[in-house]
């Protein structure tokens, strides 16, 4: 029908979108199954069935209606590129419907269409940031705080990897889909199959996910963490592992005892790692994880960051003012060192959790802050932004320039961990970089002009932060748009080019990209 | 003893030239011309076909044959026939190869794939090109008894200390001795009141330690080549350069072509691969080749290397060595600067041929194109030396004949008169090419 129209125009596309599409409903399938998980927690806190009753079935009807497009998709390099952008748009858009069906008719800010879409898109690209008026149970349901939560935990490891690993016939071009999804320049094959390698993977993520359950809710019943009931033990795992940071809590961790916000400390150090690490930790070498290149890196920029943001914290210079809920931490060795930690490691992993109302720091030590949100978590993690991997070679890759600049003919390759990069891998990652760090910048001018438009209070930096925390995946920015508070003063169109600015960060922008060139239809 | 070359190129030729006087050698080629000249230029049998079939191996007596050398110039090839010889002899086998990747599975499991002993042709060129220039003047090095003892042999410069001095005065190193002196073309016996003059070429064997010390004496103020730079990254620049890296150098290597460039840059952790025609001046001024310690020409072609090195010892590179491929040139490059020639071929037979000594000759190197020899023995009870002082059996020997070094239990001995040398020990002998054969049956 449309092939045929397009045909005798002779502008036949060069694309199966059937295949794509297709393939789309059948991940959207899932997803309804998924809520059903929801609808548990719905049915044991004796609330409504309705929202996810319904919302189940919705998704399932447009699931299958789409998968009915291709009887026998055949998934090529395009289609695959294809198939992972409209997977990740298709999946907020569905997992808006609960949102949407549990503030129709409340004062829940979240029956506004643009925030129910940008709060979904917020949880399954593992950004974290919020648009909800308030949260809390009095206004919103335990099954829809559920929801949010687990939207975050699917889409850590990514729902394509997952739907690889589940789905028998995406394992031919499975490859294709994962490097177009996974974090990082290339994936790594871990197993001949790669069906294989995406269950190890999330197998990994869901035992890193249990541990830490296992330890929170130990810590609740040892009576050292009171407010760390069951339902929190469930929950906060679910947004770790994926560096989602999402909280239930209105006061995100700050609302825990401080041995809680040093057991998170490591989960999400671990959730910014390379899991590829893990899988060969766990097949028997566990040195490989202090002998990987990038991981030492990753743990040397941590530290590095921690022990400025100690210092400023404990001298006073990095305090502002004094937060209420914490106190003054100026000559508090522990609480210093343990907000500094905790702060620099979500930030830098794009966890997005808060220990304290960061809005407290000075501009010297949220600088710290908004340095991080641009380094991110490993290749092959959870993590977002640009990655330690690519920061790693493009320092390597400047010394190089400065040592061929005084040995012109000197042949020099970049090694990473004893291997020595292509040029065009280092090309690929100069590209991204540039490209991330212009549309932080465009973004940023463009938001500015639509803030002014709608008349919004927003500060430059203010701005700024929430492109940086949206476009990297971290979630809380600073001022109007902290981490004790919410997007939600931002103008419909501003929310929806947020939404636009996480998805593109979760994909890496280019897989988004190349689908708006024309040589990707056409030839 | 019954001795199969396979393959009569240049390696195969020396060796069965070399061998010839005192063995029964087959040579097998499948060049018909080849076979037909050899069969008249040397007292040996040639046979022609293909050595990797077995009809040929057995038409040249492989059943009865104790020893089969391949030495062609394919790889393959040369392993391939070890393989089929053993399926029906037990000959030892031995390969010659170019390419390291088969040593390394070689090293991995011994006597793996059929092959007894192997050679590594660039492996070997870059190993004794590494031994030439760690050694500051030194012009040919072997190492005996595991590396226990070193022989080196050393040209004397006019400006040496050493020039004019009496074998008694410079013989002032307590684990060294001086085991001959080559001038003018003849082998001399150095006896403690010999006077050592300048361009006379002395060879001594003791400790590497006191090779080095002795280095020092010969040539003062050469602290070794700390900076090497090599020209052309071939198999043998490359190896040198990794060997190098070994021993703690970090060697710069300049290779014209950007894809083998690349290819080195990428193995060679500790060079600095330079992609560059090595025949630019303003480049080699640029890098500084003035203060350059030694250079090695290891591009493919003899020419370029001449070249090459010439060019850099113009620019006043301290030391030049080079590969030549051809044999008939070696003297040649030597005549018009290049400080060494090190023809790969050469360092091959002289591996090769060895093996093929008699039984108790473990080790052997050749000195200038065969005019001596120093062989490795391990002595038992009936050779002429155990049980006696040196001084009583010398008088058995034959003239021209050097005890140089004795390691015994790896410790190293250095031979006075009254040592009393012990059976099973290891000696280290120094012979003149004429009564090699003589000594070697009385030791």
């Amino acid at each position: 029908m449309l092939g045929e129209t397009t045909v005798r125009r002779g502008l036949e596309l060069r694309v199966d979108w059937r295949a794509s599409v297709s393939l789309v409903g059948t991940v959207i399938k899932y997803l309804s199954g998924a809520m059903a998980l929801p609808l548990l927690v719905a049915a044991i806190y004796g609330e409504g069935l309705v929202t996810f009753g319904a919302s189940i079935i919705v998704t399932a009807i447009v699931g299958l209606g789409l998968e009915r497009l291709d009887e026998d998709p055949d998934l090529g390099a395009r289609e695959a590129f294809l198939m992972v952008g409209l997977t990740w748009l298709a999946v907020a858009i569905m997992g808006s419907i609960p949102y949407l069906v549990a503030g129709a008719g409340t004062e829940s800010t979240l029956a506004h269409p643009a925030n129910a879409l940008f709060e979904s898109m917020s949880g399954f690209t593992t950004t974290g940031a919020t648009v909800m008026g308030s949260i809390g149970f009095e206004r919103h349901s335990h099954a829809l705080m559920f929801w949010r939560q687990l939207s975050q935990w699917l889409g850590g490891m990514g729902i394509v990897v997952l739907a690889v690993a589940i789905l028998p016939e995406l394992s031919v071009g499975g490859a294709q889909l994962m490097d177009a999804e996974a974090p990082g320049p290339g994936i790594e094959k871990l197993t001949p199959r790669i069906a294989e390698t995406a269950r190890v993977l999330w197998l990994a993520y869901l035992g890193f996910t249990v541990l830490e359950f296992l330890l929170l809710y130990g810590l609740h019943l040892a009576g050292m963490a009171p407010n760390m009931t069951l339902y929190n033990a469930i929950t906060h795992p679910l947004t770790t592992m994926p560096t989602g940071g999402f909280s239930p809590e209105a006061r995100s961790v700050e609302a825990f005892a401080p041995i809680v916000q040093w057991v998170f400390i490591p989960f999400m150090v671990a959730a910014g790692t390379n899991f590829a690490l893990f899988w060969k930790a766990l097949n028997g070498d566990p040195r490989a994880i202090v002998r990987d290149s990038e991981f030492r890196f990753y743990a040397g920029v941590l530290g590095a960051l921690t022990a400025i943001t100690t210092g400023l914290l404990f001298s006073g210079a990095g305090m502002a003012a004094v937060a209420e809920a914490v106190g003054p931490l100026v000559g508090e060795g522990e609480a210093a060192l343990r907000h500094a930690a905790f702060q620099t490691v979500s930030i830098v992993t794009t966890t997005g959790y808060a220990s304290m109302d960061f809005n407290t720091w000075s501009a010297q030590s949220q600088f710290v802050l908004l340095f991080a949100m641009f380094i991110g978590g490993s290749a092959g993690s959870t993590g977002g932004s640009i990655k330690i991997v690519r920061t790693m070679v493009i320092l390597k890759s400047i010394r190089r320039e400065l040592f061929t600049t005084v040995h012109p003919e000197a042949v020099r390759p970049v090694r990473l961990g004893g291997h020595a990069l292509d040029e065009r891998a280092i090309r690929g990652i100069y590209a991204f970089t540039l490209l991330y760090v212009l549309i932080f910048f465009v973004a940023t001018a463009l938001l500015l002009v639509e803030v002014a438009r709608a008349g919004g209070s927003f500060s430059a930096f203010e701005v700024m932060s929430a492109v940086a925390a949206t476009l990297g995946n971290v979630g809380p920015g600073f001022g109007a748009v902290g981490p004790m508070n919410s997007y939600l003063g931002f103008s419909g169109p501003a929310k929806l080019f947020m939404v636009f600015l996480m998805w593109i960060g979760r994909l890496e922008i280019l897989p988004v990209f190349v689908l708006l060139t024309r040589s990707y239809w056409k030839t | 003893m019954r001795i199969i070359i396979v393959g009569a190129g240049e390696v195969g030729s020396t060796i069965a030239a070399s061998l010839a006087e005192s063995h029964e050698v087959v040579v097998i080629d499948v060049d018909r011309d080849r076979v037909e000249s050899l069969t008249y230029s040397i007292d040996v049998l040639a046979v022609e076909g293909d050595g990797a079939a077995l009809s040929t191996l057995e038409e040249a007596g492989i059943r009865e044959a104790d020893l089969l050398i391949a030495s062609t110039d394919d790889d393959e090839t040369n392993i391939v026939t070890c393989g089929t010889a053993q399926t029906v002899g037990d000959a030892f086998t031995i390969a010659r190869v170019r390419n390291t990747k088969f040593l390394d599975t070689w090293n991995h499991a011994e006597g793996a794939l059929g092959v007894d002993f192997m050679v590594a042709t660039n492996l070997l060129t870059a190993e004794t090109i590494v031994q030439v220039i760690g050694l500051p003047a030194a012009r040919d090095v072997a190492t005996f008894a595991d590396d226990a003892v070193h022989m080196a042999e050393f040209e004397i410069p006019a400006r040496s200390p050493l020039a004019g001095q009496t074998v008694q005065q410079a013989d002032r190193f307590s684990s060294l001795t001086f085991a001959a002196i080559l001038r003018d073309g003849d082998v001399v016996i150095p006896r403690g009141e010999t006077v050592i003059e300048a361009t006379d070429e002395v060879v001594v064997i003791g400790s590497q330690e006191s090779v080095r010390e002795f280095a020092q004496e010969v040539a003062p103020r050469v602290d070794g080549a700390r900076d090497v730079l090599i020209i052309g990254g071939s198999s043998i620049g490359y190896h040198t350069a990794k060997l190098l890296e070994q021993q703690g150098f970090q060697p710069r290597i300049v290779e014209p072509d950007p894809e083998r460039a690349r290819v080195l840059a990428e193995e060679l952790t500790g060079t600095t691969v330079l992609e560059a025609d090595p025949t630019d001046q303003d480049f080699l001024e640029r890098e500084h080749i003035d203060r350059v310690d030694a250079v090695v020409a290891a591009l493919d072609n003899d020419e370029k290397n001449l070249l090459a090195g010439l060019l850099a010892k113009r620019l006043g590179a301290e030391r030049a060595v080079a590969v030549v491929e051809n044999g008939s040139y070696v003297q040649l490059f030597e005549a018009v600067g290049i400080d060494v020639a090190v023809n790969p071929r050469e360092a091959t037979a002289e591996e090769i041929t060895r093996f093929t000594r008699e039984q108790h000759a473990e080790n052997v190197a050749i000195i200038e194109s065969d005019r001596a020899e120093v062989l490795e023995i391990e002595v038992d009870d009936e050779s002429v030396l155990a049980g006696k002082p040196i001084q009583e059996s010398v008088q058995e020997l034959p003239e021209g004949v050097v005890i140089g070094a004795i390691t015994r239990d790896g410790e190293l001995v250095i031979p006075r008169g009254d040592t009393v040398i012990e059976p099973d020990d290891h000696v280290v002998v120094f012979a003149d090419a004429r009564v090699v054969e003589e000594a070697t049956t009385k030791l």
